[in-house]
């Protein structure tokens, strides 16, 4: 048994090392370490809760909406509120963008590069994988960056600027939109679905997200050659990646993007492991055994506390791990497509699990998916209704809010003590795919689908370990808030 | 000129933000402005051990180091062991990494609030003893100290924001990479050491609600269209920057996007001392005034102003679409003058 270390991780928000214990060509055990704290639950106490709307978005710079977007529910939530329509369907369009957005970083700028790379020279594909995808050369990430700097107009529309906005509140947004507005938005939105159609997908998007079986998805990598998912696709198939980056096969989704009932979401929340559950919330529990923090037995969020304890024997990760009645959960768009039900990606998972492969198609077909729904929604908006609402925020309260994040799962709990914050804790999507073992030894998401990867003589830097890293599209940062 | 990235205690929003400029081609852009990326977090290929040997190489002045980037706060706890931060593969804080790179760059830039004063990490009880690269807060020192200079003799370039604008970065770097269109030198910093074309703004000048600021009309809940000074924290017209004449995303800023100017290029926004959403006043006068402008006058032009505030202007500040039009302009019944 050989132990390798391997890090610093680059292309995946903040910083990462992960431990491998190596025999026989492949990783027997993973250890997976977020080596930065920042703190953000001991800055919050004392501060008025509306602050939080101005600190919780710099968690982190990629999911800066999604963060505000739980704040504001958790804040709406301690104060019975039910925000404006107008004001939901703009929240909902900002954190769609985001979402989308992100997601076209994590395919173009973080998770291809890697297939650009010398080592995979000699594969029929590897001239393609060069021109489209190469770091800081390739043409893909150039017409997907300027791509993605228009579809941010819709952020300077409705939210004012990207990253940290303060436009979204407990009662809605703080951005009227007026009636010429709501033509600029669809036009910008077009625009964006032609890029999509042209580059991503070399089909309309309606066609991708009905993709409903393996045979459909065949057929359809067949039917033409172009397109940038259809590239990642057959690569797919090449390097067998189906068969790398197998975890726990249990889903988590919290649901997004709230319906006008105020109850339903868009994707709906649930927890999947071959069958259907409800979320139950109260079952979640941050386990610190590993962490360098302090803490006892495992703790619901809303009675959870995060304090460092630097020199603690047996740690090695500054990053919680949180687990739903003691079980580990992977989240992410493949957990929020499986759980929704999207036929292609429930199939997927039957089969083979939740891998590198199948996290990838899940990510493209939610692409697919949201884009036409933001169409339909901003025709919903009626400018002249009211976008915000307002009500009274008691001086002793609990709040909670969960969101779905780009890469999955998001939850804020806010306790008001006195008219202050009293105790905010954030359970980050990362903190769930990236945990490190509980109490009873188990290994968090990322350390289970690590093992077995396989690992060349001389390198020191797997391309397997790296290809599943970034499969989950982490968030560092937002992790070790 | 080759540029290093770095991030430590941050969002990495900047990042994000600079990854959002408004350009046809980025990396095209990149090379224009006269920058080749030697290692950027979200952008380069190389992971692991051959990024470490590359920044040992830059460290050892092997790869010439033009501008060495940092995004992020300092985190220097806790006591004093940077263990808050470990660069990863390396078992060596990050601190040790930044001061050793420092000394062999040319010029050093703190990419944010966060790098340049330690920004929202060092808020409330600074839990990881954050700071700037040359600041802690309002106070000059930080990590490098107060009289470190890069090797061509500028202090730390403070293009703060929280975020930063794509544009503040991709002008500063533009500036110093082209020395011979245009010199930058210590003149161009302000005397927090930021960027003056972009510091030696107000947030104020361009401001959409401007006509409301005029006549003191002031909205009084977030989304009313009127000013936001009065009641909801704003404070543009202190703030220096130059985000309404510049604009976000090409049509936006925080005003427009309906909420308050939180002064977020300056030392110690994080911690204002109020509430952010709401203006703090004495005897029903707002305590943060522009800077410029004599108090007694400003008191006496804003009650002059309340009363001549036209209904349209009264009307429109606490509503959330224009309930009152301009009015329309009939010309009089007259025959053109032949």
């Amino acid at each position: 048994m050989t132990r390798l270390i391997v890090g610093p991780f680059n292309r995946v928000e903040g910083d990462l090392e992960v431990t491998l214990d190596i025999a026989d060509g492949a990783v027997r055990a993973a250890f997976v370490n977020a080596p930065l704290y920042r703190g953000f639950e001991q800055i919050l106490p004392g501060k008025a809760p509306f602050d939080a709307m101005v600190f919780v978005p710099r968690i982190c710079g990629i999911c800066s909406v999604a963060q505000s977007s739980a704040a504001a529910q958790a804040l709406a939530d301690a104060m019975g509120l039910h925000p404006a329509n107008n004001g939901r369907i703009a929240a909902n369009l900002v954190l769609a963008c985001e979402n989308l957005a992100d997601h076209l970083t994590h395919f173009y700028l973080f998770f291809m590069p890697d297939f650009a790379r010398p080592s995979y020279q000699g594969h029929s594909w590897f001239s393609a994988a060069v021109e489209r995808f190469k770091a800081l050369s390739g043409s893909g990430a150039k017409t997907m960056l300027s791509a993605r700097a228009d579809f941010l107009r819709l952020m300077g529309l409705l939210a004012g600027k990207w990253p940290h906005t303060l436009a979204l509140q407990p009662g809605g947004s703080s951005r009227p939109l007026q009636a010429v507005e709501k033509i600029h938005l669809l036009l910008l939105l077009r625009e964006f679905r032609g890029w999509l159609e042209q580059h991503l997908f070399a089909d309309t998007l309606e066609n991708v997200a009905g993709l409903a079986s393996r045979q459909a998805l065949h057929s359809w990598i067949a039917a033409s050659p172009q397109g940038d998912f259809r590239l990642f696709l057959r690569i797919a198939e090449d390097l067998r990646l189906e068969q790398l980056g197998r975890a726990t096969d249990i889903f988590l989704s919290y649901g997004n993007f709230p319906q006008a009932d105020g109850v339903g979401r868009f994707f709906p929340a649930g927890v999947w492991d071959g069958k259907p559950h409800a979320l139950d919330e109260s079952a979640i529990a941050e386990d610190t055994s590993c962490a360098w923090l302090s803490g006892g037995a495992a703790l619901h969020p809303a009675r959870g506390d995060t304090l460092p304890l630097s020199d603690k024997p047996g740690a090695y990760s500054w990053c919680k791990a949180p687990r739903l009645a003691g079980r580990v959960l992977e989240t992410g768009a493949l957990a929020r497509q499986v759980v929704a039900g999207q036929p292609l990606l429930r199939a997927l998972v039957a089969e083979r699990g939740g891998n590198v492969y199948s996290r990838i198609v899940a990510r493209m077909l939610e692409i697919a998916t949201v884009l036409p729904e933001m169409e339909r929604w901003l025709r919903e908006v009626r400018p002249g209704d009211p976008f915000c609402i307002f009500g009274n925020l008691p001086d002793e309260a609990e709040g909670c809010g969960l969101v779905e994040a780009a890469r999955g799962a998001l939850g804020h709990w806010l306790q008001i003590r006195r008219g202050r914050i009293h105790n905010y804790q954030i359970i980050a999507p990362t903190t769930w795919n990236f945990s490190p073992r509980d109490a009873a030894g188990t290994p968090g998401a990322l350390e289970q689908a690590l093992v077995g990867a396989p690992v060349g003589e001389n390198e020191t830097m797997p391309l397997s370990v790296q290809h599943i890293v970034r499969s989950f599209d982490p968030c560092m940062v937002c992790t070790v808030h | 000129m080759n540029l290093l990235w770095l991030q430590s205690g941050g969002c990495g929003g900047c990042s994000m933000s600079l990854l959002g400029a408004d350009t046809r081609d980025f990396f095209a852009t990149l090379e224009d402005v006269g920058v080749k990326i030697v290692w950027h977090p979200a952008l380069s290929e190389i992971s692991g051990r051959e990024m470490i040997e590359l920044l040992q190489a830059c460290a050892e002045g092997k790869i010439p180091l033009d501008m060495l980037c940092i995004e992020g706060a300092l985190l220097r706890g806790p006591h004093g062991s940077g263990r808050f931060h470990m660069l990863a593969g390396t078992a060596q804080p990050m601190i040790d990494w930044i001061i050793r790179l420092a000394q062999s760059a040319r010029y050093v830039l703190a990419i944010g609030s966060c790098a340049a004063w330690g920004g929202v990490t060092s808020a409330g009880i600074n839990p990881t003893d954050a700071c700037g690269l040359q600041y802690d807060g309002e106070v000059a020192g930080g990590l490098l100290g107060s009289s470190w200079r890069s090797s061509y003799g500028l202090p730390v370039i403070n293009v703060a924001g929280c975020p930063t604008h794509p544009g503040w970065i991709l002008d500063t770097l533009a500036a110093l990479a082209n020395s011979e269109f245009n010199t930058f030198g210590a003149e161009d910093l302000d005397g927090l050491g930021r960027p003056r074309f972009y510091a030696d703004q107000l947030v104020h000048t361009g401001c959409s609600r401007n006509e409301f600021y005029e006549f003191k009309a002031s909205a009084e809940k977030a989304s009313d269209m009127g000013c936001l000074m009065e009641n909801l924290g704003c404070k543009g017209t202190q703030a220096h920057a130059d985000c309404n004449t510049r604009l976000w995303h090409g049509n936006s800023s925080c005003l427009r996007g309906g909420f308050a100017c939180i002064n977020c290029t300056e030392p110690g926004f994080e911690e204002p001392g109020h509430a952010f959403a709401s203006t703090p006043k004495v005897a029903g006068i707002p305590i943060g005034l522009p800077t410029d402008m004599p108090k007694a006058w400003f008191v006496a032009l804003a009650a002059l102003s309340k009363s001549a505030t036209p209904r349209r202007v009264r009307e429109n500040a606490t509503a959330d679409h224009q309930r009152v039009t301009p009015a329309v302009h009939k010309p009089a019944n007259k025959s053109r003058p032949k």
